[in-house]
């Protein structure tokens, strides 16, 4: 089951917004390689990211990164833009990614992907709640979260913090967080990229914020100066 | 008037990614919202949850190792010259 598909967005290259697909697949047909290597550039950790939910190591997904350039390149006079050329540039990762992660014994529980929320997991420890028969405030705080220091926001030791928790999360909540949050991409061209459901993408996005956000609470918290 | 169908703090941090998406129905948009201005304890939870989409919209993804990026420059090249 997918979301529904609307028309895509032009495409982003980093920070640049641009040219539409018409134009960058002209540009690829006729040999532009600054085209080629601004798109080369621009996907690469999303890619990277994307063929790390299938693949188990790092090296291979840069060699699946690879692959589905040269496959895409082989494929490109047959892109009719019925789908966005990042959506089907992804779509050629993710079926490159799959067949190499099979290769390599990799197997990828089928509900990380297509039914996260069969196996709950709550955004905040539960322990930090009253109980749900608590006579005043069933479910409320009783261990609430505290102002963030905003001095301590800034360090660079708090992004590195971030990165590390990210770094730490499940393959699927980090290619879905890094799209959303680091690549600024909408839910819509997350979902079509990893074919995902609005709703499965926004159950791996809460997630992977949540534990991203306990991460920076714990780091933060005042008897952790 | 007494809101009997308003949400816990256990409840409402589930809803924090629906509401930033924009996707809560307008009833629980409502419940949310009035939670929310009333209780200190969830209105940091969602400060920290912004800042958390903050920061890490500042990182930086990887970038292509100038060896692969050779390589698919040289692939591209033989691919224009022979199309």
């Amino acid at each position: 089951m997918r979301g529904a598909c609307c028309p895509s967005p032009p495409i982003r290259y980093g920070r640049r917004v641009d040219r539409d697909d018409s134009q960058v697949v002209a540009a690829l047909r006729a040999g532009d390689e600054d085209t080629f290597r601004s798109l080369v550039r621009a996907w690469n950790g999303p890619l990277l990211r994307v063929a790390q939910i299938f693949v188990p190591s790092r090296a291979v997904a840069e060699e699946v990164v690879q692959e589905t350039w040269l496959r895409a390149l082989g494929a490109l006079d047959r892109f009719e833009g019925r789908s966005s050329l990042k959506t089907w540039v992804f779509r050629i990762l993710v079926n490159t990614a799959k067949t190499r992660g099979q290769r390599e014994g990799r197997v990828l529980p089928f509900s990380a992907l297509n039914d996260p929320a069969r196996i709950p997991e709550p955004a905040v420890d539960p322990g930090r709640f009253r109980p749900e028969d608590d006579p005043r405030f069933p479910g409320g705080w009783s261990s609430p979260p505290s102002e963030l220091p905003e001095d301590r926001l800034v360090a660079s030791e708090t992004r590195e913090v971030i990165a590390r928790a990210i770094a730490a999360l499940p393959a699927t909540q980090k290619a879905v967080i890094s799209l959303r949050d680091v690549e600024g991409w909408s839910s819509e061209e997350v979902c079509n990229a990893l074919d995902l459901t609005e709703v499965n993408q926004r159950v791996l996005l809460h997630r992977a914020r949540a534990r991203v956000r306990r991460a920076l609470e714990q780091y933060l918290a005042p008897q952790n100066p | 008037m007494i809101d009997t169908e308003s949400i816990s703090c256990q409840e409402l941090v589930e809803l924090v990614t629906d509401y930033l998406e924009g996707s809560l129905e307008a009833r629980d948009l409502r419940r949310f919202e009035e939670h929310l201005a009333v209780c200190i304890g969830c209105a940091h939870y969602l400060d920290q949850l912004r800042e958390t989409i903050r920061i890490t919209g500042t990182l930086t993804v990887d970038d292509l190792s100038p060896g692969a990026e050779r390589t698919l420059l040289d692939a591209f090249r033989s691919w224009a010259g022979a199309s």
